[in-house]
């Protein structure tokens, strides 16, 4: 017996002092291999009187168990450390910069948000989106608004010219989105309900204004549809746009030449240094202008004015960005300039809705 | 439009104060700009006397005054004024006071060794008139220690509206006072001019000569008074056109102004002695000039109203008159012109003379032909009685128009546009006030429209008269009906392919820029535009002088401005309108991004992780085809080619093509000569998507995606390379490789290009990784070797090339 406890003792501590994977090898080998200390003396079993192999058997084997528990126990320690090892010398700087990516860094403009966030608000409101184009006739543009001709309000509009044809006639640059609607209804039966985003254009330049800018039209026309209907579709629109609960609202009597009654709208506000604020304070900022459509323009469209009525509003895309977003300058719109559009620009995947708010 | 308040009351007889009247003037429709008290900022000036006036002990033009300001110890004051003396009444400031003629806060001052407490004013120095030559000099009995302005009749508030071109009537303080009578805020004054009876013929005969051509002068009174005394006008005269903006002439000149402001009816006063002959009203003729009276010579033709006399023009009908019969303070006969005028013509003339007046501004928008001769009394009237003379009978020539216009109007049209119920009574009322005539009892009424207001035309306009005389703010709020109770898709194929086009470069990095549709004529030249039909005729400068033919030219000079501000590296896109003819169809949208320096997909400049290279064709192919993948185009069946236009770098650009013929975009690198012209100096590579050229994809009934096909049995792959010609497209290689079998052939990837050592000079080498995937059952080996047998073959029949071993 006792020398099982001796070979115990000795094989213990040689399992502790292998210090490595190969050495513990070594030492299972020397024990419980085939030619091991253990296995020699289990060959030893067969000589035995049966008295001393009911004794030693048991003894054998449960050493044999425990020899190969311990080598396994510090087998698995001795991973470890080197895990640990290895571990301790694999340390990177996470510290270090990465690159964002592109869908971090690409930006949509101002306008273009806009456009779709006056989109998910009046598609709502059952609005499709009519479009036209920029190179327009003087009859679209002005006559059959019911400018007349060599009226002063014509010459309100800078308007941008062509050349003159052989003819005498000469197109222009649509001074506004309204030519639009006569387009609209000369090719639609109402009801029609439309909102008409697009590029505008007239010859003057200063802070405020640049030759080209961008107006959204809003067209409603069926049998029944009057101011009272105009104040609610403006005064929904304003709400939901400018993110408020409450908006003062002023409507003043105005002209335009398209519209009958005329109106201009005005939104209550504060001015705090550059800041302009809406939904709050006592100030009046005028947003845009808006009216019945004018029975000439109606009939030139070949609608009769006492059968189909309908309203009008225009407003300039830009301004309302500005108005929203603070952009204090109109001109930088135009400039592409990154630093302008890194600060004012919007995330592609940021889509404005009404289910989840128009800006996040 | 500017008036004072006192003006306004001289035709409204009201309780109302200045707040209520601002309020209802914007909400009739006559929105008020501004409002301002010029007695404001000098409320804190006084009347003073100078007691006595020394010279200064140090100075030969100044003078040392002892002032009594009403408060106790006269003050001293250095003054410099030549008109400084004992006795004089004057204005004085104190210190702490703001002068705001020369923008400066009074302080005691210290001028040469003699202190001063304050100012003497002259009119200049308190933005009164431009009167520097000596202070104000008050009449002796002027109350000492009041307020100036209150003494001066300065506290009259200055109204300023802004008026729609719609309202003539408005352009006179008259008709102003009688929007605000009907909107209820008082009673309108009568004030209609009695006739003056004249003594003699007016001997000054008027001829309207317009021949065959179409008259432009359908009426023309004249008036001579004999005798009069020309002058300044009136303190109270000056002072009501100083509030408006105008500067006092002389006393004939200023009754004209007042009369234009007062009424909306421009006249013009000739001095009788420097008229030679009869006036003639006629169609200039070409090589005529004149002088007028704001010293500018002025070319006219057949298209211009004139009145002339035997010397040639005297004035620009309805404008402006000349300079060398105006009236000055010798005058003595002076000739009372009031007329009516073509307004067209008017505009016509004042657009293309670029000459404004005060009664251009009014006859182009419509003066009231009914008050054509009362104007002419109303100024007799006060020449007579501020100038004194003799008045002649009116000379009246043409006959003054009496436009009929009346409209039926059933009630129910206000309710119809407006959602406003108003009582019949009560709309009546609106009418009347504002000087309609109405008649008929029932809810059925006819209108007649007052000669002044020419805007009016039909029902609708009545029906704006009277919603804004109640107020727009009383018609109720009502929904707009549903059409139906879920919203429908309403964006058009075009403009769901923009969105999509817009956020997927965005997700690439680029940035979205909005740039001018108008060019410069180079740069349109340069991507082959620049015809004339689509050449502003007035552009606002060169650089915006062509409509665009391309997006390229704004995004690359985009670029460049934010190089020259040390952002080298910048990727942008645009997607918007160009323009091929100025047709409607002419019209197209393009998505186009330009990628810059080393501005590529994972981002620019230098970075520990690796730096970025240049950007190349392959940038601007790879956004391409990621535009046409998010509209939805299945750009493996697109072909490249390498047929891209002129502006881009020959062999380093291509286009990408739907069949032979229809182009879906272009992408590449720029000529090397265009970046010259452009004045470029930076690796720039470009792409343009022609949206408008994609095909519409085919309506399908159902929205089911088709059964998914997935093998169980795993995919073998296999690695081949060829020794190529250099010149040949390595899209043929990988097309002929996915043809050799395409049963069972699912990808081939190229993965190796090689030209060098080991490579004859004219060869590339070209490996591909060539996906096998068994459908039905594992391949043997054999059948791998087969497949593979056939791929080289396919692919040296088609390329010519060989298997390199």
């Amino acid at each position: 017996m006792s020398d099982i406890e001796t070979l115990e003792n000795e094989i213990s501590a040689a399992i502790d002092a292998a210090t490595n994977e190969s050495a513990l090898d070594e030492v299972r080998v020397g024990a419980i291999g085939k030619k091991g200390k253990v296995s020699e003396l289990m060959k030893t079993l067969g000589k035995m009187s049966p008295d001393e192999r009911k004794v030693m058997g048991p003894a054998l084997n449960g050493l044999k168990t425990r020899v190969n528990e311990a080598i396994l126990v510090r087998k698995d320690a001795l991973e470890n450390q080197a895990l640990e090892a290895r571990l301790a010398t694999e340390i990177i700087d996470v510290t270090l910069p990465v690159r964002s990516g592109p869908s971090n860094e690409g930006r949509l403009h101002p306008v273009s948000q806009v456009v779709d966030e006056l989109t998910a608000i009046f598609a709502d409101m059952g609005f499709a989106i009519a479009e036209g184009s920029d190179i327009e006739t003087d009859y679209y543009n002005f006559t059959a608004l019911n400018f007349p001709e060599g009226h002063p309000a014509r010459e309100m509009h800078d308007t941008f010219f062509f050349p003159e044809k052989p003819d005498g006639s000469r197109k222009l640059l649509r001074t506004h989105t309204s030519p639009v609607q006569v387009h609209t209804m000369e090719a639609q039966e109402p009801p029609i309900r439309v909102i008409i985003p697009g590029r505008t254009y007239r010859c003057d330049s200063d802070q405020t204004h640049t030759p080209m800018f961008h107006q959204v039209e809003g067209l409603v026309i069926d049998k029944t549809t009057h101011i009272g209907h105009l104040k609610w579709v403006l005064e929904e629109f304003c709400k939901t746009f400018f993110e408020v609960d409450d908006i003062h609202m002023r409507f003043r009597p105005s002209f335009f030449p398209f519209t009958e009654p005329s109106m201009e709208l005005d939104i209550g506000c504060s001015f705090k240094g550059n800041e302009i604020r809406i939904g709050e304070g006592d100030d009046w900022l005028e947003i845009l202008g808006c009216g019945m459509v004018h029975p000439n323009v109606l009939r030139m469209s070949g609608l009769d004015p006492d059968v189909y009525q309908g309203f009008a509003f225009g407003v300039g895309i830009d301004r309302l960005a500005m108005l929203k977003y603070g952009m204090p300058d109109l001109r930088a719109f135009f400039d592409a300039d990154i630093r302008w559009l890194k600060h004012y620009g919007f995330r592609p995947l940021d889509l404005p809705t009404l289910f989840g708010g128009l800006t996040s | 439009m500017k008036f004072t308040l006192s003006w306004l009351k001289d035709h409204l007889e009201t309780s109302a104060d200045l707040d209520e009247i601002v309020k209802t003037l914007t909400m009739v429709g006559l929105e008020v700009d501004s409002v301002v008290n010029p007695a404001e900022k000098l409320r804190t000036f006084k009347i003073a006397k100078v007691i006595s006036a020394q010279k200064h002990p140090n100075a030969d033009r100044l003078k040392v005054l002892a002032v009594d300001t009403g408060t106790g110890d006269p003050v001293q004051v250095v003054c410099g004024a030549p008109n400084a003396r004992a006795g004089l009444v004057g204005v004085f400031g104190k210190p702490g006071d703001y002068v705001p003629g020369i923008d400066l806060t009074l302080s005691v001052g210290n001028i040469r060794d003699v202190e001063s407490f304050g100012m003497m004013c002259s009119e200049r120095e308190l933005e009164l008139s431009d009167e520097h030559d000596g202070i104000i000099d008050l009449p002796e009995d002027a109350p000492v220690g009041e307020t100036y302005a209150d003494y001066a009749g300065l506290n009259d508030p200055i109204i300023e509206i802004g008026l729609t071109p719609n309202r003539p009537d408005c352009t006179g303080v008259y008709g102003i006072a009688r929007d605000l009578a009907a909107a209820g805020l008082g009673e309108l004054k009568e004030n209609r001019p009695e006739p003056i009876d004249g003594t003699f013929p007016c001997p000054t005969k008027v001829r309207l000569e317009f021949g065959d051509t179409a008259p432009l002068c359908p009426a023309f009174g004249l008036r001579l008074v004999r005798g009069v005394k020309n002058g300044p006008s009136p303190k109270w005269l000056q002072q009501r056109l100083i509030a408006i903006d105008l500067r006092p002439i002389n006393l004939l000149v200023d009754i004209t102004n007042y009369i234009t402001f007062d009424r909306g009816r421009p006249l013009h006063v000739f001095d009788a002695a420097k008229v030679q002959g009869d006036l003639v009203v006629r169609r200039g003729q070409t090589g005529e000039t004149l002088v007028a009276l704001d010293d500018k010579e002025y070319s006219v033709d057949e298209d211009v109203c004139v009145i002339a006399d035997d010397n040639g023009l005297e004035s620009l009908a309805g404008i402006m008159g000349g300079a060398a019969s105006g009236c000055d303070e010798n005058t003595v006969d002076v000739l009372i012109e009031s007329a009516l005028w073509d307004p067209l013509n008017i505009a016509h003339t004042g657009r293309r003379l670029g000459v404004g007046s005060d009664a251009r501004y009014r006859f182009e928008r419509g003066v009231d032909p009914a008050f054509m001769l009362p104007g002419i009394e109303q100024a007799t009237k006060m020449v007579l009685e501020l100038g004194g003379g003799t008045p002649s009978e009116i000379s009246l020539v043409g006959k003054v128009p009496e436009p009929e216009m009346i409209i039926h109007f059933p009630l129910s049209e206000i309710k119809r546009l407006v959602g406003l119920e108003v009582y019949p009574t009560e709309a009546k009322v609106i009418l009347s006030r504002l000087g309609f005539w109405v008649s008929g009892s029932t809810e059925d009424v006819k209108v007649a429209v007052p000669t002044w207001r020419p805007d009016i035309h039909g029902k609708a306009d009545l029906v704006e008269e009277i919603m804004r005389i109640v107020g727009v703010d009383k018609v109720p709020v009502t929904p707009l009906p549903r059409e139906q109770h879920i919203g429908q898709k309403v964006l058009t194929q075009g403009q769901i392919r923009r969105n999509k086009a817009r956020r997927a470069l965005a997700v690439r990095g680029l940035d979205e820029a909005v740039t001018w549709s108008f060019i410069s004529k180079i740069q349109a030249d340069l991507f082959g535009g620049g015809s004339a039909e689509l050449a502003l005729a007035n552009p606002i400068s060169t650089d915006m002088s062509d409509m665009r033919p391309s997006l390229i030219p704004g995004l690359v000079m985009a670029s460049q401005r934010n190089a020259d501000r040390a952002h080298a590296d910048v990727a942008l896109f645009e997607v918007g309108q160009v323009f091929a003819s100025d047709e409607t169809d002419g019209q197209q949208m393009l998505a186009t991004g330009l990628r810059r320096g080393t501005a590529v997909l994972t981002g620019p400049g230098r970075h520990w992780s690796g730096n970025s290279e240049d950007v190349s064709a392959f940038d601007a192919k790879a956004d391409a085809l990621s535009v046409l993948e998010a509209i939805g185009v299945n750009v493996n069946n697109l072909q490249v080619s390498r047929d891209a236009p002129a502006w881009f770098h020959p062999g380093r650009s291509g286009t990408l093509k739907l069949g032979p013929k229809n182009t879906l975009a272009v992408f590449g690198e720029l000529h090397p000569k265009v970046l010259r012209d452009l004045q470029v100096k930076s690796a720039i590579a470009v792409f343009e998507v022609f949206l408008d050229a994609i095909p519409e994809p085919r309506r399908k009934g159902s929205r089911t995606r088709g059964v998914l096909n997935i093998a169980d049995l795993m995919s073998v792959r296999r690695d081949f390379a060829f020794l190529l010609d250099r010149s040949m497209d390595v899209d043929k290689l990988v097309k002929a490789a996915k043809g050799a079998d395409k049963s069972v052939i699912d990808s081939v990837t190229v993965f190796d290009i090689y030209e060098g050592a080991g490579v004859a000079e004219d060869k590339k080498s070209v490996a591909i990784d060539v996906v096998i995937q068994p459908r039905t059952k594992t391949l043997t080996d054999e059948e791998i070797d087969a497949i593979s047998v056939k791929v080289i073959a396919a692919v040296e029949k088609v390329t010519g090339g060989q298997l390199r071993k």
